[in-house]
């Protein structure tokens, strides 16, 4: 398949991205932003979408590379899912990226998708943005108009829809550290490994003495957006995670999927989906804690 | 039409490309490296798969504009005349192609893994090439001549 | 046609027997040479039919219908032929003349209904992705946007999605005529009396789903012509049979078509067609004169290369008490899909004489309806029938074990066909010619672990692991090598099943082989070189193979249904073995001797008791300059042979398979699998290795993964490799595979097909292996493919409903069968599955 014609403009800097885009804007294009296009080329490839332009930002070394910042990590959007694997920063001190950024794909979509372009394309079925949503990441993001943050929570708005207006960039991203004794896991479940998540699950859990002190926990496509499990990171607090009192460990996760709306679709039906999100949530939480 | 320079197998090459045009149609349609087929139109199957200065990229999704300026490998310009790469000679000898419609991007994505990992398990090898589809072996000997064809590299470089 | 297929079956040698004779050293058969193929294919130097570039050629694309029934009530191709680049755009009205109609070669029945099938759809689409318009263009980028500016007004008809349904009164119809295409019958002995008071009855309903073979290269053709001949390039598996069938479509004459069959990459039975796309190539070169191309995309495949499988299937056992058979009744549902094309009827016919399998019975009963939908027709896919067939039969022989409380081997083991009961008529008339399931089974047992892996298993059901441990088993046969001509013509098909082999020795001595077989992956030209090379002494390297292009090999009935090596090898082996008659000939003649003296031994001719020789190189050379023949003895040193096999193949085999199945999740993985097949006598082990493994992962690929699912509105929801999902490499275990070896007794080397085993063998260990797994939860089918969520529906629902079994005492067995199966086939059709 081949995709129908476009304009194309490599930008040379994240201002003359930014003005290109406030121009095309303007005049009622439709344009996007290309990073990786790993995301958008099958897309379009596919002519499940057409576009004026794209404008290109992929050699911009400013949205690129990892940085330790004190709180947090700050990862460039166009830092490759290939670069965030290999970034000592990252598997070191937000250690929950590289879980899940392991599974995305595969190693040679991983060596051109970028962690920022994932992100934008806000689906649900993608594993960082669950990654995202659960650590409390802020999103930094630059239009003409100048620089703004979006919390994790408000960035995801609908399937393939995020807060980011025409004309603006996502810049980067901070992922806050979380600071010792802190446990991760992402438990991802699909058909086969290069299908999409049925149902993923990205958790970060605090133990003090085997009991849980504090949780993080998102889902992957358990709905139109990631979806944070805040009645299990609530229920969870106080609950060992021994194998003494697995019940109890069940019955708290059993509340993953409250509040979730799943997607009906080939590969699981919402009243499956939200059982396989009370598993998994509970694998994902031993795991995180072991 | 924005103007491209592209070096593909050790050649360099100007050409005017229209920004769609995907870099697997550059190779096979433009400059005749037909030994990088097609097999999908979603980057599943890894057919496609060639060096993109120096990593494994599927040449389906990427833009030909997008590769201005780089150096693409294919699987035609791994081997000289009669000289094979290790990994060729390892797919030969471990019977690792039937059809061999994929075989070019599976040794692609076999010398990419090899790059990462000079000993892959075959855990490793099955998960380094998860981004590969092959619909005639099984991959059981495949597995076989990646781990094969990663000794022999390293041998080559001892 | 149980008569006919009797006469049939008569084993025949047809060479010297010192081609029998113990393998030596140095023989090539037998040996594990690694492939002449690979050259070209590991370097990328390739000739996919894509890659061909012909001056000024063109670049064709179809516009495809988006609904599954319509009437067309307008095109306007207007618009699209005023862009820039555009050659041509024509709807279907435009070649309503020249088009005709895409041919059946298998009217299966007297009173088949085989609709009028035009390539390009003129007033009515039945299937989504059904062509009904095209651009030819300068290049792919124009003829794709091209296409867009075609308006297509449809009015819309009711899609008829599911089987059951379509045979109902009132359905809406596919065609005219009504959904039902046909209805085929074939029974033996007294089945009736069979079940009447039969101790045991099993019955049981599996869905084969609706699979997509996804041969890796997607289609492509390029047609030309010089205003004269034409020649058409196309990724098909049947140059020949393309020939003769696009000649009767097109009427381009027979003498003035030349089929190409370049490098192709794979099949599966996907590429043994003749499709819309080849037939408009050719008319559309035809009409504008000038080469054109086209490539189909992966998505564009999915909806219209040909689907395999999509049957629903009734199987009944009656058994004694200790397990033994009587009788086997099968009825299928046949999805046909909206028009038969090829060989569409005949898929499940090839299955029609193997439900009984491995197994002794007395009578047997078989019905099967081929039913009319609105979806991609379906036709052969890896295995065609046989797969079906064996997947019922090895389900059915688990749940008979499970009710009698048997070890599913040793339920089997009191059926099969003893190996000193060799060669054995079977309930259905076929003549297995050697076989020794014993040998296998006891191999694969030892090879698996079979008891320690029982042992664990009933350590893991009794602690209540949520991982449970399930083995299955599939002792399968198979009948292949397509096949006598004359059972072909017993079963109506529209040609022989012979194959054509030429073989010349060159003046240098070199030797080519011209074969009728028509290689995709399979490696005909290594295999068939170690035949030559043994038969005509002359080494490996000096051979090379020819195939795939009408103008070179002029004959032929090419590679489908694991027939290349038991026919067309067998050809090979004749045509040399005719040549080395020649050659004796002249070699006595040269060493003035008579013929009777003159041995053949290791590449020469000696006069028997001397030194005295010649090899055959000279004796070729001599042929070639011919100042010295004997009379009535030809210049050149060559022969051809045509073979028609006098039986089919029974490759047999046992498969294990040991899964995991996550009872939370209803995630299986494949622990462990071993195949031990029987392929008789082996021409290269490492081919017939490749080739098992390859087919054990399709069939896996049924069993756990993949499905054409279609919506209650006809559309296909599976159109990319994204949503129809072939299995990876982390998706499948390393296959442990080993052999035994009863030589076919039907030709001359011994072999047996080995293309279509691993497929048919391996889809019923691995489903058996996961009901196995949740048979303490009460569950006894899960549906294909075992998905997690069915998997984890099963084990929720339970399939354990009403017991399958009825106790003839209560005469009950008709009623007997199982709530939930039947519920599947009344209500589930193929898209519902729960979702």
């Amino acid at each position: 398949m081949i995709p129908a014609p476009f304009e194309y403009v490599r930008a040379g800097s994240l201002d003359e991205a930014c003005r290109v885009l406030a121009e095309a804007e303007e005049a009622g294009e439709d344009v996007k932003v290309l990073a990786g296009g790993q995301s958008l080329l099958p897309l379009l490839r596919l002519r499940l979408a057409y576009l004026s332009a794209l404008v290109d930002v992929g050699r911009l070394a400013e949205l690129r590379g990892v940085e330790d910042r004190g709180d947090h990590v700050f990862v460039g959007a166009l830092t490759t899912h290939d670069e965030v694997l290999r970034s000592e920063v990252v598997r070191e001190l937000v250690p929950l990226l590289a879980l899940a950024t392991a599974t995305v794909a595969d190693p040679a979509v991983r060596h051109r998708g970028t962690f920022g372009g994932s992100l934008a394309h806000a689906d649900p079925a993608g594993d960082l943005p669950a990654v995202a949503l659960a650590l409390d990441c802020v999103f930094v993001v630059r239009s003409d108009e100048g620089e703004r943050e979006i919390p994790a929570s408000d960035f995801f708005v609908d399937y393939l829809e995020s807060a980011l207006e025409p004309g603006e960039v996502l810049v980067g991203v901070r992922v806050p550290k979380l600071g010792p004794g802190w446990g991760f896991h992402y438990e991802k479940f699909h058909r086969t490994a290069q299908s999409w998540a049925t149902v993923g699950v990205a958790a970060a859990v605090r133990l003090g003495e085997g009991v849980v002190e504090e949780a993080r926990i998102a889902l992957t496509n358990m709905g139109p957006t990631p979806v944070r499990a805040r009645a299990v990171e609530t229920a969870l607090r106080g609950v060992p995670l021994g194998s003494s009192d697995g019940e109890r460990l069940r019955q708290v996760c059993d509340l993953a999927d409250e509040g979730a709306s799943p997607p009906a679709d080939l590969h699981g039906d919402p009243a499956y989906r939200r059982h396989l999100a009370r598993v998994l949530t509970r694998r994902a939480v031993v795991t995180a804690g072991a | 039409m924005p103007r491209i320079t592209v070096t593909v197998d050790e050649i360099t090459y100007e050409e005017e490309v229209e920004p769609r045009l995907l870099l697997v149609h550059l190779l096979r349609d433009r400059l005749g490296r037909t030994g990088t087929p097609i097999g999908c139109d979603t980057g599943n199957c890894g057919a496609c798969t060639v060096m993109l200065d120096g990593v494994s990229v599927k040449s389906c999704s990427v833009l030909a504009v997008q590769a201005d300026g780089s150096e693409v490998v294919t699987v035609e310009g791994l081997s000289s005349g009669q000289e094979w790469h290790p990994m060729q000679r390892a797919f030969h000898a471990e019977h690792a192609l039937q059809c061999g419609y994929c075989t070019p991007g599976m040794i692609m994505a076999a010398i990419d893994l090899v790059r990462n990992d000079p000993d892959p398990s075959e855990e490793a090898v099955r998960r380094g090439l998860e981004g590969n589809l092959c619909r005639c072996t099984g991959y059981t000997n495949i597995v076989r001549a990646v781990r094969r064809g990663a000794q022999e590299m390293a041998g080559r470089h001892d | 046609m149980t008569e006919q297929l009797d006469a049939g079956l008569v084993a025949e040698r047809i060479a010297e027997s010192d081609q029998l004779s113990a393998p030596s050293g140095d023989r090539e058969i037998g040996r594990a040479r690694r492939r002449k193929e690979d050259a070209r294919l590991v370097t990328g130097r390739t000739t996919w039919t894509d890659n061909i570039q012909l001056p000024g050629m063109l670049y064709v694309t179809f516009l495809r219908s988006p609904m599954a029934h319509a009437r067309i009530t307008r095109v306007d191709t207007s618009a699209a032929r005023a862009r820039p680049g555009v050659v041509a755009a024509l709807s279907g009205r435009d070649l309503a003349d020249e088009q005709g109609s895409l041919p059946c070669a298998w009217p299966v029945t007297e009173d088949i209904v085989i609709p009028d099938h035009p390539p390009m759809a003129v007033e009515e689409v039945r299937y989504v992705g059904e062509a009904v318009a095209c651009v030819v263009a300068t290049d792919r980028y124009a003829a794709a946007d091209a296409l867009e500016e075609i308006e297509v007004d449809y009015e819309p008809l009711e899609a008829v999605v599911d089987m059951t349904e379509a045979l109902t009164e009132g359905s809406p119809k596919v065609h005219e005529t009504g959904n039902r295409a046909f209805t085929w019958r074939f029974a033996q002995g007294d089945v009736g009396a069979a079940f009447r008071d039969a101790p045991i009855v099993v019955e049981r309903d599996y869905v084969q789903q609706r699979l997509i073979p996804t041969a890796m290269e997607p289609r492509a053709v390029v047609a030309t012509t010089d205003g004269d001949s034409f020649t058409l390039y196309s990724a098909t598996q049947i140059p020949h049979v393309l020939r003769v069938m696009l000649a009767m479509t097109t009427g381009i004459p027979e003498h003035r078509l030349r089929v190409v069959a370049p490098d192709v990459g794979g099949g599966f039975g996907s590429k043994l067609q003749v499709t819309a796309e080849e037939v408009l190539a050719l008319l559309l070169t035809r009409r504008i004169g000038r080469p054109v191309k086209w490539t189909e995309s992966r998505s564009e495949g999915n909806l219209t290369v040909h689907h395999g499988r999509d049957q629903l299937q009734r199987i009944r056992l009656a058994a004694e008490r200790d397990g033994r058979l009587r009788a086997v009744q099968v009825e299928l549902l046949a999805d046909m899909g909206a028009y038969l094309m090829l060989v569409t009827p005949g898929v499940p016919l090839l299955g029609a004489f193997m439900y009984n399998g491995i197994y002794k019975m007395d009578a047997y009963d078989f019905t099967c309806t081929g039913v009319f939908t609105t979806k991609m027709p379906t036709d052969a896919y890896r295995g065609a029938g046989r797969p079906e067939a064996t997947f019922a039969i090895e389900r059915a022989m688990d749940e008979l074990a499970h009710e009698l409380g048997l070890d599913p081997v040793e339920v089997r083991r009191r059926n099969w066909i003893a190996h000193e009961e060799f060669p054995y008529t079977t309930v259905c008339g076929l003549t297995y010619d050697s076989g020794n399931y014993e040998a296998a089974t006891d191999r694969a047992l030892d090879l698996f672990g079979y008891d320690t892996l029982r042992e664990e298993q009933a350590r893991r059901r009794a602690e209540g692991d949520p991982i449970q441990l399930g083995i299955g088993v599939s002792t399968f046969t198979e009948m292949c090598g397509l096949a006598p001509s004359r059972v072909l013509g017993s079963l109506s098909y529209g040609a022989g099943g012979w194959e054509h082999a030429s073989v010349r020795v060159l003046p240098t001595g070199k030797v080519e082989v011209v074969t009728g077989t028509s290689p995709h992956g399979q490696g005909h030209e290594t295999a068939w070189s170690q035949i030559a090379s043994d038969a005509l002494g002359v080494p490996f390297e000096d051979v090379s193979v020819l195939h795939g292009d009408t103008a070179i090999s002029h004959k032929g009935m090419d590679t489908y249904g694991s027939r290349s090596l038991v026919v067309g090898g067998i050809a090979v082996l004749s045509a040399c073995e005719k040549v080395k008659d020649r050659a004796r000939e002249l070699a006595a003649h040269m060493l003035e001797a008579s013929a009777e003296d003159v041995e053949f031994a290791d590449g020469s001719f000696r006069v028997r008791g001397t030194s005295q020789g010649r090899t055959i190189q000279e004796v070729a050379l001599a042929a070639f300059a011919a100042h010295d023949l004997p009379d009535g003895v030809e210049p050149g040193l060559d022969a051809e042979t045509t073979f028609d096999p006098d039986n089919f193949s029974f490759p047999h085999g046992t498969h294990l398979c040991a899964v995991e199945v996550d009872t939370e999740t209803g995630g299986t993985t494949i622990r462990s699998y071993v195949a031990v097949d029987d392929v008789g006598a082996v021409v290269n082990p490492l081919i017939v290795e490749g080739q098992v493994h390859g087919g054990i992962a399709q069939g896996i690929g049924q069993a756990l993964f993949e499905e054409a699912i279609y919506d209650a509105e006809g559309n296909l929801l599976t159109t990319t490799m994204a949503d129809y999902l072939v299995p990876t490499a982390l998706d499948l275990p390393e296959f442990v595979t080993d052999r035994t070896e009863t030589p076919a007794t039907s030709n001359p080397l011994g072999v047996k097909g080995v293309g279509e085993a691993g497929t048919i063998a391996s889809t019923p260990a691995v489903v058996n292996a996961v009901v196995d797994a949740l048979r303490p939860y009460g569950v006894r089918d899960v549906r294909m493919p075992c998905t997690p969520e069915r998997v984890w529906r099963a084990i929720n629902s339970g399939t354990s409903g009403a017991s399958g079994v009825s106790e003839a005492s209560e005469g009950s067995h008709g009623s007997g069968a199982p709530q939930s199966s039947q519920g599947s086939r009344a209500s589930e059709g193929f898209e519902g599955g729960g979702r």
